[in-house]
Formats: C-alpha cells, sequence, structure tokens
C-alpha cells in the first residue's frame, strides 16, 4: 500500500493542500483568511482533478502533423472539466469578497464570532 | 527517475510550504501575495502536467484577478478606518486575525 | 478715480473674496462624512464592548475547538490517503474509462476541425458545459452588483455605504509616474495578446476563457493607470449590458437545444475550413468569441465595482 502511495504522489499532494484549506477554514477567526483557504481547497481539486488524465511520456492533446493516434496524447476530458472550475472558482470568490465588504461595512470588524455575537445582540434589542 | 519527475516533486513541497505559510502569517497583506504566488507556482505544475490551457487560465485568473480582487477589498476595508484613532489597530492586523 | 489695480494695490478690497474655492467645497462635504462615520463608528463600539464581555467569558473552549478542528482535518486527511492507495497508479495508462477519451482523440480533428482537442472538447462536444458556466459568470457578476452598487435611491436614503464609496474616489491614484508610463508600453501588447490567444484558441493552447481574463486584465490596468475618467468614455453600463447580453443569447440558441438532441447534436453546416487557420472549426471561433467577451467585461465589472461601486460611471464624483 505505501507504494502505491509513493507512486501516487501528486495526488497525495492534491489532498494534503485540501487539509491545508480545510484547516484554514474552521482555524481562523478572520473573514478574508476563510476565504483564501476556501481558494486553496479548490485548487487543491483541481489537482487531483487533473493528475487523473496524466499518462508518463505523452504530450499534450494538440495534434501536430496529423497524428491522431490515441497513444501519443494524454487523457484530455479532465482538462476541459479543470477549465470550467477554475473559472466558476473565481465568480465564488468575486461574491464572498463582496459579502465581506458589506458585513465590516455594518459591524466594523472581521472577526467571525463577533459578527455572529453582534447580530446575535441587535436582534435581540428589537 | 527523470529530471522532470525531480522538477515536480521539488514545486510540489514549494506549493505545500506556500499554502503553510498563508496559514502562519498575521498580516492579511503578506497572505494574500504568498497566495498570489502560490497560484504562479501552481501555473508552473499544470505546464509539468501538460496541460497548457490551464496554464494559461490560472496565471491569467490565479494570479491576475483573484489576488487583485483580494488587494482591492484590503483597501476598502483599510480605507474606512481612517477615522481610526492613531494607536488602534484595524481588524486586518494584529488581535483578529489569528486565535 | 482710481482703477481697480490701484484700489487692490492699497488694500482697499479683496479681489478674491467672491471666487468660491472648489477644493473648500469638497471639505465641508468631506468634514460631514467624518463626523457621520464616527457616530456610527462609536455606536457599534460601544454596543460592542458589551457584547465582547460576556463571550470573554467562554475563553476555555477555544482550546477545546481548536484541538478538535486539528483532529478533524487529520482524519480527513488519513481518510483520503487510504482511497488514494487504491487508485490505479499515477501516470500509467488508464484502461478503466478511455472509450470516451478514444473518441475525442482519434475523431476530433475530422469532426470539429480544431488541432487543440481541449477547445473543440468544451465547445463543440460538450457546449452546454460551458453554457452553463458562461451563465455562472454573469449571475455573480449580478451578485456582487446587488450587493455592492451605489445608485440614486442609496444617495437620497443616505446609507453609510454611499458615503463610504463616494469618499473613495478621492483616492484615486491615476497621476503616478511609474504606472503611467508602464501604460503607455504594456496595456496595447497585453490586449493584442489578448485578442490573439482568444482567436487562436482552436489551434494553439488558450481559448475563450483565457483570452477573456487576459483582455480583462488589460482593462484593468488600464484603469488604474489612466484613472476611471478616460474608460468611462467608452465602457459604459449601456454598453456592457449590451455586450454581454448579445454573447449569452447568441451562445444560448447556437447550443441549447442539444439538451434535447443529445449527444453532437444537430450537423449545421457551416464549413469547416483548413486545420490551422483562424477560420476554421465551424462554429467554435464565434462561440470563443462570445465567452471571451463576456469574461473579459465580467472580470473589469468586479474590478470597478469593487473600486467604485458602478460600472458607468453614470453617478459622477460626489454630489452634495
Amino acid at each position: 500500500m505505501l507504494e502505491t502511495l509513493l507512486n501516487n504522489y501528486e495526488e497525495a499532494a492534491a489532498i494534503v493542500l485540501f487539509g491545508i484549506g480545510f484547516t484554514m477554514l474552521l482555524l481562523h477567526r478572520n473573514l478574508i483568511k476563510k476565504l483564501i483557504g476556501m481558494n486553496i481547497m479548490d485548487t487543491g481539486i483541481f489537482l487531483f482533478l487533473a493528475s487523473m488524465g496524466y499518462i508518463r511520456g505523452r504530450k499534450a492533446p494538440i495534434i501536430t502533423d496529423g497524428v491522431t493516434d490515441v497513444n501519443a496524447y494524454i487523457n484530455p476530458v479532465p482538462a476541459g472539466l479543470v477549465l470550467t472550475g477554475i473559472v466558476v472558482s473565481v465568480s465564488v470568490t468575486a461574491v464572498m469578497l463582496s459579502l465581506a465588504i458589506r458585513l465590516y461595512r455594518r459591524y466594523h470588524t472581521l472577526d467571525l464570532d463577533d459578527i455572529y455575537l453582534l447580530s446575535r445582540h441587535q436582534t435581540e434589542d428589537r | 527517475m527523470d529530471l522532470s519527475e525531480i522538477f515536480k516533486i521539488i514545486l510540489i513541497v514549494l506549493l505545500i510550504g506556500c499554502a503553510v505559510a498563508v496559514n502562519l502569517t498575521p498580516s492579511l497583506l503578506q497572505a494574500v501575495i504568498i497566495f498570489m504566488s502560490y497560484s504562479s507556482v501552481m501555473c508552473l505544475l499544470w505546464i509539468l502536467m501538460e496541460s497548457p490551457d490551464l496554464a494559461i487560465t490560472e496565471a491569467a485568473v490565479g494570479a491576475g484577478v483573484s489576488g487583485l480582487l483580494f488587494l482591492v477589498t484590503l483597501k476598502k476595508i483599510r480605507r474606512e478606518d481612517e477615522n481610526a484613532e492613531p494607536g488602534e489597530t484595524g481588524p486586518a492586523e494584529g488581535k483578529g486575525s489569528r486565535r | 478715480m482710481k482703477n481697480a489695480f490701484q484700489r487692490w494695490l492699497d488694500g482697499d478690497i479683496d479681489l478674491m473674496a467672491n471666487i468660491s474655492d472648489a477644493a473648500r467645497e469638497h471639505d465641508h462635504a468631506r468634514a460631514d462624512i467624518k463626523e457621520r462615520d464616527k457616530k456610527i463608528a462609536r455606536e457599534i463600539d460601544s454596543r460592542r464592548e458589551t457584547v465582547l464581555m460576556i463571550a470573554r467569558e467562554r475563553e476555555g473552549l477555544k482550546m477545546v475547538y481548536d484541538v478538535i478542528a486539528v483532529i478533524c482535518c487529520v482524519l480527513v486527511i488519513l481518510v483520503f490517503m487510504y482511497i488514494i492507495a487504491q487508485l490505479p497508479l499515477y501516470g500509467a495508462e488508464n484502461v478503466r474509462a478511455t472509450t470516451v477519451a478514444e473518441r475525442y482523440i482519434e475523431h476530433g480533428l475530422e469532426e470539429t476541425g480544431a488541432i487543440n482537442i481541449v477547445s473543440g472538447m468544451i465547445l463543440d462536444y460538450r457546449a452546454f458545459d460551458t453554457l452553463g458556466e458562461s451563465h455562472v459568470l454573469f449571475t455573480a457578476l449580478i451578485c456582487v452588483m446587488i450587493l455592492l452598487r451605489v445608485d440614486s435611491k442609496n444617495q437620497r436614503k443616505g446609507f453609510e455605504d454611499y458615503y463610504a464609496t463616494m469618499r473613495e474616489t478621492y483616492f484615486a491614484s491615476e497621476k503616478d509616474t511609474i504606472l503611467r508610463t508602464i501604460g503607455i508600453f504594456l496595456v496595447p501588447c497585453i490586449f493584442v495578446y489578448g485578442i490573439y490567444v482568444l482567436l487562436n484558441g482552436q489551434n494553439s493552447p488558450g481559448g475563450g476563457f483565457s483570452g477573456g481574463a487576459i483582455m480583462g486584465a488589460a482593462m484593468i490596468i488600464f484603469t488604474s493607470a489612466f484613472g476611471f475618467d478616460r474608460v468611462d468614455r467608452f465602457f459604459t453600463l449601456k454598453l456592457q449590458t449590451y455586450v454581454t447580453f448579445v454573447a449569452l443569447s447568441f451562445y444560448s440558441f447556437a447550443k441549447g437545444y442539444v439538451f434535447f438532441t443529445g449527444a453532437n447534436g444537430l450537423e449545421n453546416h457551416i464549413p469547416k475550413g483548413t486545420p490551422g487557420a483562424i477560420l476554421s472549426g465551424g462554429l467554435i471561433l464565434p462561440l470563443d468569441v462570445a465567452v471571451g467577451l463576456v469574461v473579459a467585461c465580467t472580470m473589469f465589472g468586479f474590478y470597478s465595482l469593487f473600486r467604485r461601486g458602478q460600472i458607468g460611471g453614470s453617478l459622477g464624483r460626489i454630489n452634495s
């Protein structure tokens, strides 16, 4: 089992990145750090997905010299999926950052625990 | 193991190092800059995995637009702390950033 | 009878008394904004102190939470490592799921006309996915607009957002020498490179998303170097609305029916051209251009909304 793990070092690194991003989501209280952690999680998953398509010794899927043999190119399908994912990741980051700006203007703090307590305190007042 | 595999392992170690460094810095501006360099190393990794489309998109979007949006957010937050008395640390650094 | 100049020399009149100083008027507005913000910040701070006093009593729980969080993450990593040990070997030929990929590689050039198999795949075989993803970008732009936009309604109600955003327009730093000099050289080159990547999406690495992101980045540098006034001359809200709407509708009509006919859709008789030329690939080039325009407008729209709360510049600088 250890040999397979050592051979699949790229997928293992992608899972370690996912774990680091997940840790940043849980352990930090600042909203901006949490968003950076979410982005690191996203890129870890992209690395995992694209490494499923890599085959040693073959080239990028761009047809040169008319060679359309299957044994000359890597698997192009995971690369298409990751391309969509990267753009969706930046869209989600933009929406989350605008939410963070609005939260800061309302509560004048970026600390998520304080925001939760302040929001509860203010609803009890009304 | 040929040379490209060794290069890939070095880049992956650098990637994990950047991710841990983002975790540990107390200052937000440093975290965003290290995040942009993390995106650039990821772009190199995509080239080594024979996907040039992903490399161009990651370079333009990850290190470009996404990092830029983080920096503009930091600018808006600090700008609204202009009324704070000198000596007060804003939420961007210091007490709010790490337990 | 002395004339005005001699009277001024003698100190009888002050020629500057009736000239309204524009900078001083802005200072009044600025002082008002500062007062109002200070009041709001003081009120929020006073409530915050009482709330945080209650919260500080729960200090001990945080250590337990930290330890549990780290244990959770280590468990997640270990579970995934166990799964990875059972995957097929990295870099070896994947014998389980290659029928679709073989079809795309072997018949990709003759069926789509594109040399870049990934581009041909996401814009011809799997065009429906790219359609959905362009709509995700558009939806994200609308969400950011809802959250961050400043318009005349906000101005009338006097939200604190409006004052904060309008105050920001004072601090635009477009008179920087380094930015202007570098902008003169870089912006045309980056723009032309973005158009090149966009047009050659089917012949070389690149395509709609990369080209659009590069063009958006060129617009952002142009704005930072030369200010929003120059950009507002050609990039208005109307232009952005029309371009996005036309591009997305064109894409939807061209490839939206695939949901009902399935697989490769109907036969379209657009000539495929010679592989390697720019005008090749049938419908791939117009779809590339549509996707690239949407991405460029969205990226620049994000930046504009973050910087000053509006895309077109219809609100002007400050309205007292």
